[in-house]
């Protein structure tokens, strides 16, 4: 049997992981407040930028020149991945989850015979990937949001991108990040950035940011300087926002996760204690009790 | 009373400008044009400069912005840029100060890639420098635009 100064030790070291956690679930949810303001924030020039993208789209004949990022390489032997993750754990499967599924896609691109070029954002993703495929890490961020606003990270990685693929650096680019749906459910996402895939059937979320905005008429448009050039100089920033996006997503994912994770983690102390109290009270009844025992069988026996 | 476009001013960050104006002056590609109500539909890209934003016949706002695109409709002009300060909130120092960096950077640069980087720098640190030189001075009119555009750089 635990002795009763154990047993109170316990629950006291108990009590203040207790605490600890609710003090991290409340840093989480105030940061993800904040991380999903930004994603409000960052919407209206997407929704722009996409407009003026399917502008430029229809304004497109068959003929026209099309850039190499539209058009692709034409072939598809080095893969480009950017992995976002966060700088620090605590926060629930988010980083081991996306780990996991990275893991398990590079695994079926090496049985294909695909090279593979990694770009880590996040503390976290690169160390988990550093073990095993360390050589194919090309360039690791941290830090996103404090050194560095989040777009300027976005930049710096979209613009490495586009140099890239202009010196035939890689095939197929993409990103994996977190996708935000919910503070209780966040979503391993992988999109395609280069060469910029052709509007699809757009998602259930999208229409909603998109297509309510206003339905416009069609018009055509005129380019100045020309065409060319406009898409030229349009196509890295639509990268750009793409990332800052994904960047975003994920920064808001990782603050939800946490808030779940250290959310379950105080209701687990807290039964922890609720049993652990329960227990101290117990032997400290039988403790009593064995005393009574001895002093009253010591009375009788006199 | 002239008829008003809706003007929108928007960095990746935040929408900085959305209000009506008579006339919006905008740094294009090729030089810098006016934008009035029916406007033909066009598509430029922005150079570091200053927007000017006019109403009854007076310029209410002065803005500097580092470049991006513009989309005009009959309606509306929507200004796409990577960041946006007011022209009077620019530090006149600073704005020197940058200039004189970026040109040592520009000549330190080691390599290509370093040199356009270094270039495209200081050609906005240059735009911003001749804002504030030229329109520096207290505005006559104060600006009644519902959100202040900051740095766009501004962390989170």
């Amino acid at each position: 049997m635990p002795s009763l100064k154990d047993l109170k030790n316990r629950i006291g070291s108990v009590k203040s992981t207790q605490k600890i956690t609710s003090a991290m679930k409340m840093v989480a949810a105030s940061k993800l407040r904040r991380a999903q303001e930004a994603v409000e924030a960052s919407r209206p020039y997407a929704e722009r930028m996409d407009r003026m993208m399917s502008a430029m789209a229809a304004a497109f004949e068959e003929g026209d020149y099309t850039p190499k990022m539209i058009r692709g390489t034409g072939e598809d032997k080095v893969r480009l991945i950017v992995v976002i993750t966060s700088d620090r754990g605590l926060c629930g499967g988010l980083n081991s989850g996306m780990v996991r599924t990275v893991r398990r896609d590079l695994q079926s691109l090496a049985a294909d015979g695909k090279e593979v070029k990694l770009i880590c954002v996040g503390r976290k993703g690169r160390d988990l990937l550093r073990r095993e495929y360390g050589s194919l890490i090309i360039d690791a961020h941290e830090d996103v949001g404090k050194t560095q606003s989040a777009y300027e990270v976005a930049t710096t990685i979209s613009e490495k991108m586009a140099r890239m693929y202009e010196d035939g650096g890689y095939d197929i680019g993409s990103v994996y990040y977190s996708k935000f749906k919910s503070v209780i459910s966040q979503e391993v996402t992988l999109q395609q950035l280069v060469p910029v895939p052709p509007p699809a059937v757009p998602e259930e979320e999208e229409v909603i940011i998109g297509r309510t905005v206003q339905e416009e008429p069609k018009v055509e448009y005129e380019f100045e300087p020309d065409q060319e050039q406009v898409l030229a100089a349009l196509l890295p920033r639509n990268l750009t926002v793409q990332v800052y996006r994904a960047l975003l997503e994920s920064g808001a994912s990782e603050q939800g996760a946490r808030m779940t994770a250290m959310d379950n983690a105080t209701r687990n102390a807290g039964e922890m204690i609720n049993n652990l109290t329960l227990t101290y009270n117990r032997t400290r009844q039988a403790y009593i009790t064995n005393e009574l025992i001895e002093i009253i069988s010591g009375a009788e026996a006199l | 009373m002239a008829e008003r476009l809706e003007f929108e001013l928007v960095s990746p960050e935040q929408l900085l400008v959305s209000q009506p104006a008579e006339m919006v002056v905008i740094p294009g590609g090729e030089g810098y044009y006016g934008v009035l109500a029916g406007h033909i539909p066009m598509i430029t890209t922005v150079k570091p400069g200053v927007i000017e934003m006019y109403n009854e016949g007076h310029v209410t706002d002065r803005i500097f912005v580092t470049g991006g695109f513009t989309e005009v409709s009959q309606t509306r002009c929507t200004v796409l840029v990577d960041s946006a300060v007011k022209v009077r909130q620019i530090d006149r120092e600073k704005a020197e100060q940058d200039v004189r960096n970026f040109k040592e950077d520009v000549e330190d640069a080691t390599n290509e890639t370093e040199r356009e980087a270094a270039e495209a720098r200081l050609e906005i640190a240059r735009a911003r420098f001749e804002a504030v030189v030229r329109f520096g001075g207290p505005q006559q009119t104060p600006s009644g635009s519902t959100a202040p555009p900051s740095a766009g750089g501004s962390s989170h």
